[in-house]
């Protein structure tokens, strides 16, 4: 249920986003969600692609510093309203949201929220009790 | 753990016995000082001191200093009191700005300098069983040769390396099974770094000690090398104007170097007033040579920051201890207004779970007011995938660190290898204020 993501340590200066991004290009890697949190000093960057372990690998080979984190990514209605109906189930079980970013899918009417959880567990439990769908990891590497 | 003695006549001599024969041998070196060294001659004469004067340990006070300037003055034969066909061997400081200081051998003072090294070496557990490989650059430096020396008078197996070329460092180190590793701390830890990138189980190797010199480290450092290469890392101490390697150096209790006192007089001085401060209080290391027959110096401000312990050793060694030094005179910062020494940071840094020793200090000048930033590298152990974790580190390692030195820093992380690493003496420090 859940979705591996990776995160790489990015210094501020000008061009290392580019070199992860084509480092991971070269390598063949395929990038299907992306999402940066930045300071003045340094970003993270997270990903989800299709092949992790080469990613990693590449990554690390070229001098990154990189982590793995459990996300879950959730599917919901493309349309007003569709994010604040998780929203509103999450805060009634009183489970935090570290962060979350979302993308919308290439062809269907959905779209997908990934989503960093204090719980991860509890919050796959709630979500699914609630009938929210929960994408397979497997599936969204394939995307 | 058996406590092997080179020299126990002089090492465990008690200290009445100690005392006077430090007399005696003041005394002949003050004499030959001021008779062939003009710049002591001009020194005393100014003070109106004669060699005569000095007929105690208390009247040894009075002398005036000896400084690096006076070296550098008189580059680079002025302060032989030798003629140069007596001496047999010229080294130098390896001084980054201006001129190096010369400094001279006698074939009698590699004789006792080689001894002194044995000394220290006995005591950290080397014996003739041994295969030591001296990792530092051979040279005008003195640590290669003076290990080197010092080995081979205890008969142990001597493999001179010289400095970086760390694959084959360990290469070596594994096919030759050496024993014992001779280089600065800061390469020892280069070296146990690729060690475990290479997939090496320390274990694997023969290495059973350390002899670690040449530029201050902190008890962090020691721990992540005695890990890191399975050894007992020991430290010795020395400089080049005063013999080299073999003033000092630990026994396996890791507990203070033991200083030749027979070749050796230590003294600690506030380094601002010069005045002598009591046992037991940390200053500037003093040095006068006993021994010494082509350079002897008399009371030579090391610049190096330490205290001195004179209590008995466990080991049976009757000799005054000296803590490691905590950093040069040279090396202190002055941060606003604040003394502050990198060694301390890089304490403070090590003990917080998951750093490393590769960080870089950046001093800056900002609307008159210094900054101090540090940078360190980040590693997998220090990176978090949320921002809020992420920046509470940072922010732990501020406190703590601001907690140490009183002076309030700025943190940053940089990614790994942006920060130059040396294969000899590490350079962490960077100052970009334009003073005066």
């Amino acid at each position: 249920m859940k979705v591996e993501q990776i995160s790489i340590f990015i210094e501020n200066k000008s061009g290392r986003l580019a070199e992860v991004a084509g480092t991971l290009g070269e390598s063949g890697v395929n990038i299907r969600a992306l999402s940066l949190a930045d300071t003045s000093d340094f970003g993270i960057l997270r990903l989800i692609v299709n092949d992790r372990n080469k990613a990693i690998e590449t990554l690390k080979e070229r001098g990154f510093t990189v982590t793995k984190t459990d996300v879950v990514a959730v599917e919901v209605p493309d349309n007003p309203g569709g994010l604040a109906s998780i929203l509103q189930v999450l805060d009634s079980e009183k489970i935090n949201v570290e962060y979350m970013y979302a993308f919308v899918e290439r062809c269907g009417s959905n779209a997908v929220i990934i989503f960093r959880f204090d719980e991860t567990d509890k919050a796959i439990e709630v979500l699914k009790a609630k009938g929210f769908h929960i994408i397979e990891g497997e599936r969204l590497y394939g995307i | 753990m058996t406590d092997m003695i080179w020299d126990p006549t002089y090492e465990c001599m008690p200290r009445e016995d100690l005392e006077k024969l430090q007399l005696k041998r003041l005394k002949a070196t003050i004499h030959r000082a001021y008779e062939k060294v003009p710049c002591y001659k001009n020194k005393f004469d100014e003070l109106k001191i004669q060699p005569e004067d000095i007929q105690s340990l208390q009247d040894f006070q009075k002398l005036p200093f000896t400084t690096k300037e006076d070296l550098r003055i008189n580059y680079p034969y002025g302060m032989f009191a030798v003629p140069l066909r007596e001496v047999v061997r010229i080294h130098s400081s390896s001084g980054t700005t201006g001129k190096p200081i010369v400094v001279g051998y006698t074939k009698n003072d590699i004789k006792t300098w080689s001894n002194l090294v044995a000394r220290f070496m006995t005591a950290a557990g080397v014996t003739d069983e041994d295969v030591v490989q001296i990792a530092f650059g051979y040279g005008m430096f003195t640590g290669a040769f003076g290990l080197h020396y010092g080995a081979e008078t205890i008969r142990a197996s001597v493999i001179p390396m010289s400095g970086g070329h760390t694959d084959r460092q360990i290469m070596i180190m594994q096919d030759y099974k050496s024993s014992a590793l001779v280089c600065t701390p800061s390469y020892a830890i280069t070296l146990a770094d690729r060690i475990k990138k290479m997939g090496i189980n320390p274990k694997d190797l023969s290495l059973k000690v350390g002899l670690f010199g040449g530029e201050p480290w902190t008890e962090a450092m020691r721990q992540e090398i005695q890990a890191g290469l399975n050894i007992i890392a020991t430290d010795n101490y020395g400089l080049s104007e005063v013999t080299g390697p073999g003033v000092a150096g630990e026994c396996q209790h890791l507990s203070g170097m033991h200083i030749s006192e027979d070749a050796f007089i230590p003294e600690i001085i506030d380094p601002d007033s010069g005045e002598v401060l009591p046992p037991g209080r940390m200053g500037e290391l003093v040095l006068t040579t006993l021994t010494k027959e082509a350079l002897p110096v008399i009371r030579y401000r090391t610049r190096d920051i330490t205290s001195l312990n004179y209590e008995k050793c466990q080991c049976g060694r009757t000799t005054i201890r000296m803590e490691k030094t905590t950093g040069r005179t040279d090396d202190m910062l002055i941060i606003r207004g604040v003394n502050v020494f990198p060694s301390q940071i890089e304490e403070a840094l090590i003990a917080i779970e998951g750093c490393e020793p590769h960080y870089l200090l950046v001093i800056d000048r900002q609307d008159s007011l210094d900054t101090l930033e540090i940078q360190m590298e980040v590693t997998e152990n220090i990176f978090f995938d949320e921002m809020k974790k992420q920046k509470s580190f940072l922010e732990i390692v501020k406190k703590r660190v601001e907690s140490i030195i009183g002076v309030s820093v700025i943190v940053k992380l940089v990614e790994p290898g942006s920060i130059k690493r040396y294969e000899g003496k590490a350079e962490r420090v960077v100052d970009k204020r334009k003073l005066g």
